[in-house]
């Protein structure tokens, strides 16, 4: 029931103007969002971006020093105790007690939410099966994987679950397949009716996993809009080669410029070439036709975009680490 | 590709579809929950037990050993005025767990985690004090017990020895306020008991414990006399050989008292504030 009642057209996340710096460094630079309930949205962005120096505003952990938000209405300065009813939030680093085990950190999380003792255990062993931590359910979470701890990390945000979800960086450093988990975990939370607001360094991620999409660069939005457009507004997937004879590379591309109707860039590897590949009808042909006229390819891949070329394309030059101070802005 | 993946997302929508909302955790079972926290993690490195026991059979030995003699004459009867005394150093070495611990919690985001939940937020200072008294039962046991092995024998009795613990457990309670202060405002945990033997070392040796400040000049005299832990080591004196009068135990009662009306206050603000500018 506390659900359902976002449904009056409040936004989940509403900021205008929003700032925080740390001395010199202007973490967090002015950032207006509107964020409707029962959607997950990206933010994207480098090391340094601001990304999670904004969730810990909007989850009451940081005080603004500039700008306003509001989560479901509710200021996150004035009405923090109403917006922490409403939220949970799952950092970048784990925040689970190494020193217990699974079962015990979420017999705590629902503990200090409120549940009686035996609720509390019940709640926890619900969750323990559902994230898939069965086998590990009594171990130390010392001797936990890193997605092992992300699973329990994001099942102890969900003891009582929230309105609206803040995940930090939700699958840095995991392997393939506790990605994939991670990622279907997010799906039936917004299922559910969760908001989310994840933060990640990877488009690829924002794109599978997020509706709409806010770049960020330095505190700052530079792209914003649906993955869709925004992905348009980068160019398409590209077409990666590599050939066994390098001699056989000028070939290569004019066959590729043929097939695909694009321009085709030359590596600095002499071996290498690439192209934009929209449509992977085109791509097979292409293909097809360098090995009609025995061009060997040792490797090919179909890439989306990197963060890294999102960032050349909107900013005209390299994400970096650290931010800029003001002055070098252009 | 992703089918030897288990599907994780049916298990997941039943198990966050339950849409419920306890009542808001009371101050006191947020604080025992807490409790239990301490309780499960001493529970899974009971190890910690040995390093608790160890210090302050080493403190005991050592010094009566080597300069009772010189303090006062015969180990013996050092014996029975220091031991009184280096139960509270035993006691305050105990206090500096909590800082640690706390500021484990901050480092490792556990600490954002309790910030965003709706419980009384002092809890999780109060649960980490209230399990130190455990700590500082084991830790007096272990002085007293070697102390009665060696040749104490205190003139108040299985009594005095009781009322004596009792003074050095609320005395121990108000000091780690100190501690708790500091662990919200250390970088990193190595620090916290770093500087927490700054502060316990020079205040101890500045103290009573180790001998009457009768042969002393009197500034240090006075010095020994403000001291707190000087009346922490007068009401355990007192108490155990039975001589102690109202003023003995008073004094020790009123600094615990100041302590914490000072330090309490502050840690708690402290640790409101942490990270939040
Ligand atoms: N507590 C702090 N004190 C000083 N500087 C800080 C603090 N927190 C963040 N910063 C700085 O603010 C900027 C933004 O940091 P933030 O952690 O929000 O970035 P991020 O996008 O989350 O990066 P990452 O992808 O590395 O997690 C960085 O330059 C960082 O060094
Ligand atoms: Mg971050």
């Amino acid at each position: 029931m506390v659900g359902n009642m976002t449904s009056n057209g409040t936004p989940a996340i509403r900021t205008a103007g929003l700032r925080k710096s740390f001395g010199e460094t202007k973490a967090v630079d002015g950032i207006d969002l509107e964020i409707p309930p029962g959607v997950v949205y990206g933010v994207l962005g480098p090391n340094g971006a601001g990304k999670s120096t904004l969730i810990r505003m909007l989850a009451t952990l940081l005080r603004p020093d500039g700008g306003s938000a509001s989560i479901f209405g509710h200021d996150v300065v004035g009405e923090a105790d109403r917006v922490r009813r409403r939220i949970s939030v799952t950092g970048q680093a784990a925040s689970v007690d190494d020193a217990l085990t699974g079962t015990e950190n979420l017999i705590l999380m629902g503990r200090l939410q409120g549940y009686g003792r035996q609720r509390a255990r019940e709640r926890a062993a619900e969750l323990i099966a559902a994230f898939d931590l069965g086998h590990a359910a009594d171990r130390l979470v010392s001797t936990y994987s890193g997605g092992m701890r992300r699973r329990l990390d994001i099942a102890a945000s969900m003891t009582v679950t929230p309105d609206l979800l803040f995940l930090d960086e939700p699958t840095a450093g995991l392997d393939p397949r506790s990605r994939n988990q991670v990622w279907d975990i997010v799906r039936a939370l917004v299922e559910s009716g969760t908001t989310i607001l994840l933060t990640t360094q990877y488009l690829e991620e924002a794109d599978e996993l997020a509706g709409r999409i806010a770049v960020v660069d330095h505190g700052r939005i530079i792209a914003e809009g649906p993955s869709s457009e925004l992905k348009a507004s980068v160019g398409s997937a590209t077409l990666h080669v590599r050939l066994r004879d390098p001699g056989q590379r000028p070939r290569a591309g004019e066959l590729l410029t043929r097939e695909l109707g694009v321009p085709v860039r030359l590596a600095a590897d002499p071996a290498r070439l690439s192209a934009g590949a929209g449509d992977g009808a085109r791509v097979i042909q292409a293909l097809g036709a360098l090995s009609g006229e025995s061009i060997e390819t040792v490797e090919f891949a179909v890439r989306q975009p990197s963060l890294d070329e999102v960032f050349l394309t909107l900013t005209g030059r390299k994400a970096e680490d650290a931010p800029v101070r003001e002055e070098s802005r252009a | 590709m992703t089918s030897s993946t288990p599907r994780v997302a049916d298990p997941v929508l039943a198990a966050v579809s339950v849409r419920e909302r306890p009542p808001r955790a009371s101050a006191l079972s947020a604080t025992v929950t807490h409790l239990w926290r301490g309780a499960m993690a001493f529970k899974h490195f009971p190890a910690q037990l040995i390093d608790m026991m160890l210090l302050p059979i080493i403190f005991l030995l050592l010094f009566t050993y080597m300069f009772g003699g010189a303090f006062a004459g015969s180990t013996q009867e050092y014996l029975q005025f220091f031991l009184p005394g280096i139960a509270v150093q035993s006691v305050i070495l105990m206090t500096v767990y909590t800082g640690t611990a706390i500021n484990t919690d901050i480092n490792k985001g556990v600490f954002d985690r309790f910030r965003t939940l709706p419980f009384w937020q002092p809890a999780a200072i109060a649960g980490n004090l209230l399990g130190d008294v455990v700590r500082y039962v084991i830790a007096l046991s272990v002085t007293i017990g070697l102390g009665l092995l060696l040749g104490f024998r205190p003139g108040g009795g299985l009594p005095g020895v009781l009322a004596a613990m009792a003074v050095l457990i609320v005395f121990g309670f108000s000091v780690s306020w100190i501690f708790a202060a500091i662990g919200v405002v250390a970088s990193v945990p190595e620090r916290v008991s770093g500087t927490s033997m700054i502060v316990i070392y020079p205040l101890v040796f500045t103290s009573n414990i180790f001998v009457q400040p009768d042969t002393m000049p009197s500034w240090t005299q006075t010095l020994v006399q403000l001291n707190p832990i000087s009346h922490a080591a007068t009401a355990s004196r007192a108490l155990m050989h039975g001589t102690a009068g109202f003023w003995d135990v008073m004094g020790a009662l009123i600094i615990s008292a100041a302590i914490t009306v000072v330090f309490a206050p502050l840690a708690v603000r402290l640790y409101r504030n942490k990270n939040a500018r």
